[in-house]
């Protein structure tokens, strides 16, 4: 039996400890949002944070992640008024075609964002190159970047001005 | 806004005097009552089969097209609301259910009508009478980016201002007062003498009761409220938060799970399976063999995933003895040989190529490759059956729920009827969910037990057992009188396959033989985003490229001067160029290349700026300028040019499916690259109104981009790329050396 914390809800779940997150999250928690697209950490559509920090959760196995916090799309915008910052941005730039891999490129924004609220578009480049997006959406997804950064900003500088 | 002008909108050519008459879309009977209990509640007023309004004012557009992500939920809903005046923000869409009332007939019609470059699933499914043909062979098609201007030109703005009309008449009745003195506005019918009101939904079961009028008249553009603008796509907040549902979400109770392995070799056959291989796994129900695959179902999809893995399976026969290489010298001696003997197929002739080509002063010939390419959609292959009580259900992604249920029946001895589709978004289609096979081994699997299955493929049997985009090769002859002109075109290829025109050039070269050869292999080929447009427009635009060569010109100068009469083509090719600034200097190690392709009756031209350094191209930024007649949606259009040019990118960059010993070579992204956001270029769409028929979005984006891409390629370096993908070639320019 694994305990593993998913948003912030405790799951003991009766599995291989070996089997892959990927699987635990969809199958056996019903989280559907994270997605399999190579079972390889290649296309980056299984991405959750583990303790904040971006992981292909294709490849980790679920016992690698108990004691630890996972965060996948359903739970990213947790403690927030509405939708995450990202989450918005892909709508006010239309990012997504089919939309499949967006789960994995939205969790890969928000953990860039978290640690860098202006990013080049290098610093984009290489945190971003680890998920594919076959409809190419990657212009929007730059510019999705950017606007979030900018909302993500101006919320700091608020709560600056609050104080 | 005239007659005249709504004829050009509307340009489909039907009826006469700006009164657009579509018999076919609104048909007498009762086809609505039967269908109702499927689509709508007791308490919602449906209309044809297109339309409910429900109590709360709710418009609902009934769609029987896959979303995928070119919009079209929302660009086949926009065209509905406009016609009937509808309150934008009260719309919303429900797809269709997979019965023959949804049918493409519109698809049909649309062809019959006389539109251009319909593809032949279609032609073939309407030789006859086109409605009633269609609705026997059950096609329920997404594809050959014909939704908006087939379901959406003939159903849904129809079936929008016919039910208007309706609720204008029931408004007369209720108000007692002329129809012409109502005015219709966000779903709001007004008396403005007497400021008396009534919703849609107030009107709508009254509006239901009569019978709506065959013949509405659509608006024309200086009506258009919606039509035209970019509302927000109606599917992109369910995928932003993980609540958007595809194919691979489906969960149902007491559901287990299949994974698969396809014999490697094409066309070869389950031989023996040693079920004790894998007898001490947990969580195993059962092995199925399906023939020409092998699957095991267990308890979750890992257990399925680790097991299918372990399984020894001894696979038989095939086409072993087959390898890439042995492919191109069977395409090249088929080639050399049907010349030889003048035993080749004719697409398209004018003047007299031969005669001509033995005149001319100059002559340019070149040879292109292109290889098979996956479809690589991010969703793997996946399928959910459950077969209980004489039906079988399907949850899946297709771009056909009809043809899929059609075939499925058949794959397991069922009747149509007994098959139900539940289609889903679709996690990329690209033409690769036309194809039932991964729905048909679902059914066969689940028809051996009692619970439901979710069969996924994993990345590499989604790689190893695609419909893959054929392979070619394509010979080109040109010949140049003693001024240069261009006055004569020879081009001979292997395999055509599908839309017929897609070799065709929209240069006034007077002499073109166009001729094709078959040359099968049995490497299985499928319908793949822009089909042979892909490979052709990358041929006949390297190739006109290589004869402004041999002439000295500028290659924009040289194509313009060739569409002098052709007027559409020369103002994209003028705006791509324009916002390019062709005529701008760039730096050191840059090129730039421009290419024009009609595909879908849409004309693309796309101008690639390419640093190649060190052998490495680099693709920094695109200009498209799209002509699709009308935009309806012009951010979606946009989108799909990005997303068109992307999937392209990918296939010139880096796209090949190899055979060896008659298996697909690679299997995962490592060995099947695609493009990522260090590669993905600024892109810098401009659209063209023309008002010329309306064309297609999904598709023309793509062909393009590969010629543009390698002509920039030869303008940086002077090297000629003739065979895809870009990587295979050496690009260490000779023409920089002394710079490096």
């Amino acid at each position: 039996m694994l305990r593993l914390n998913i948003n912030g809800t405790l799951h003991d779940i009766d599995v291989d400890p070996e089997t892959p997150l990927l699987w635990v999250i969809r199958d056996y928690a019903g989280l559907t949002g994270t997605k399999y697209g190579c079972g390889m950490a290649l296309c980056g559509a299984c991405t959750v944070h583990l303790d904040g920090a971006p992981i292909r959760s294709c490849v980790t196995p679920a016992s690698a992640a108990v004691g630890r916090t996972i965060t996948t799309i359903e739970g990213i915008n947790k403690g927030r008024d509405g939708l995450h910052p990202v989450q918005q941005a892909w709508i006010d730039e239309q990012v997504p075609q089919c939309g499949y891999c967006q789960s994995g490129q939205i969790m890969s924004a928000a953990a860039l964002l978290e640690h860098n609220v202006a990013p080049t578009d290098t610093e984009i480049d290489t945190a971003m190159a680890g998920n594919i997006c076959s409809c190419g959406t990657y212009p929007r997804i730059r510019k999705g970047i950017k606007r979030a950064a900018l909302t993500i900003n101006a919320l700091a500088d608020d709560a600056v001005s609050d104080e | 806004m005239n007659r005249l002008n709504r004829r050009t909108f509307i340009k489909t050519g039907i009826g006469a005097g700006g009164v657009v008459v579509f018999g076919a879309a609104i048909r007498r009977g009762d086809r609505a009552a039967s269908v109702k209990s499927l689509v709508a509640s007791d308490n919602e007023s449906l209309f044809d089969i297109w339309l409910k309004i429900s109590p709360d004012n709710t418009v609902t557009a009934i769609i029987p097209h896959s979303e995928m992500g070119q919009g079209v939920h929302t660009s086949l809903a926009m065209m509905l609301a406009d016609e009937l005046d509808a309150d934008w923000s009260s719309v919303t869409v429900q797809e269709a259910p997979a019965i023959s009332e949804y049918a493409n007939y519109a698809l049909a019609r649309g062809y019959t009508i006389g539109d251009t470059e319909f593809p032949a699933w279609l032609i073939d499914s309407v030789n006859g009478f086109y409605f009633q043909a269609t609705r026997m062979i059950g096609v329920q098609q997404t594809g050959g980016s014909l939704s908006v201007r087939t379901t959406g030109q003939i159903a849904m703005r129809t079936i929008g201002a016919a039910a208007r009309g309706v609720l204008l008449q029931a408004a007369a009745d209720e108000m007692q007062v002329p129809v012409e003195d109502l005015v219709a506005q966000n779903s709001v019918i007004t008396h403005p003498a007497t400021a008396r009101t009534a919703t849609y939904a107030q009107l709508a079961p009254a509006a239901a009761k009569k019978t709506i009028p065959d013949k509405p008249t659509l608006k024309d553009s200086s009506e258009l409220r919606v039509m035209g603008t970019s509302p927000q796509r109606l599917d992109v907040p369910a995928k932003v938060d993980g609540s958007a549902k595809y194919g691979i979400d489906a969960a149902l109770p007491n559901m287990k799970y299949a994974a698969i392995r396809g014999a490697p070799v094409i066309g070869a056959k389950v031989q023996s399976v040693d079920e004790s291989s894998i007898q001490d796994m947990p969580g195993i129900r059962k092995v199925i063999s399906l023939g020409d695959a092998v699957a095991v179902v267990a308890d979750g999809y890992w257990q399925a995933h680790q097991a299918i893995g372990r399984l020894e399976i001894e696979f038989s026969g095939g086409a072993n003895d087959r390898n890439q290489t042995g492919i191109f010298e069977q395409f090249s001696t088929d080639l050399d040989r049907s010349a030889a003997a003048n035993n080749v197929k004719i697409d398209f002739v004018a003047g007299n190529a031969s005669r001509a080509m033995a005149k001319a002063a100059t002559t340019v010939t070149a040879e292109y490759r292109v290889p098979f390419l996956a479809h690589a959609t991010m969703e793997p292959m996946n399928c959910t059956a459950w077969v209980h009580d004489g039906k079988c259900e399907l949850w899946l992604g297709t771009q056909d729920p009809l043809g899929f249920a059609r075939k499925t029946a058949r794959a397991i001895g069922f009747d149509s009827d007994d098959v139900i589709v539940h289609n889903q978004y679709l996690g990329g289609g690209f033409g690769r969910r036309s194809l039932s096979d991964y729905a048909e081994q679902a059914a066969q699997i689940a028809a051996q037990v009692h619970y439901p299955v979710k069969l996924i493929w994993s990345r590499e049997e989604d790689t190893r057992h695609d419909h893959y985009r054929q392979a070619c090769i394509s010979r080109f002859r040109g010949g140049l009188d003693g001024d240069g002109e261009a006055i004569a075109w020879h081009n001979h290829y292997v395999n055509k396959h599908d839309p017929w025109k897609a070799t065709r050039i929209p240069y006034a070269i007077g002499n073109q033989r166009i001729v094709h050869t078959v040359s099968r292999t049995p490497v299985p080929w499928g319908i793949w985003r822009s089909v042979d447009h892909s490979l052709h427009a990358f041929f006949t635009e390297s190739f006109i490229d290589e004869m402004a060569v041999a002439t000295g010109r500028d290659s924009y100068q040289y194509r313009r001067d060739l569409l002098a009469g052709a007027p559409r083509f020369t103002a994209v090719l003028d705006l791509a160029a324009r916002k390019a600034g062709w005529d701008e200097p760039l730096p050191k190690y840059f090129g730039r290349g421009i290419s024009i392709h009609k595909s879908f009756g849409t004309i693309v031209a796309q101008v690639a700026e390419v640093e190649v350094r060190d052998g490495n191209p680099r693709v920094h930024r695109v200009v498209c300028a799209v002509d699709a007649g009308f935009a309806i949606h012009p951010d979606g259009l946009i989108a799909q040019m990005e997303s068109g040019i992307a999937y392209g990118l990918t296939a010139a960059l880096h796209g090949e499916i190899s055979i060896r010993q008659g298996a697909v070579e690679q299997s995962n992204f490592h060995d099947y690259p695609m493009l990522r956001m260090n590669e993905a270029p600024a892109i810098e769409t401009f659209i063209i109104n023309s008002g010329e028929s309306l064309g297609g979005a999904g598709e023309p984006g793509t062909p393009p981009i590969a010629p543009a891409v390698t002509n920039a390629i030869f303008d940086a370096t002077g090297i000629r790329i003739r065979e895809l993908p870009i990587r295979k070639n050496n690009l260490r320019s000779e023409q920089h050396h002394d710079e490096l």
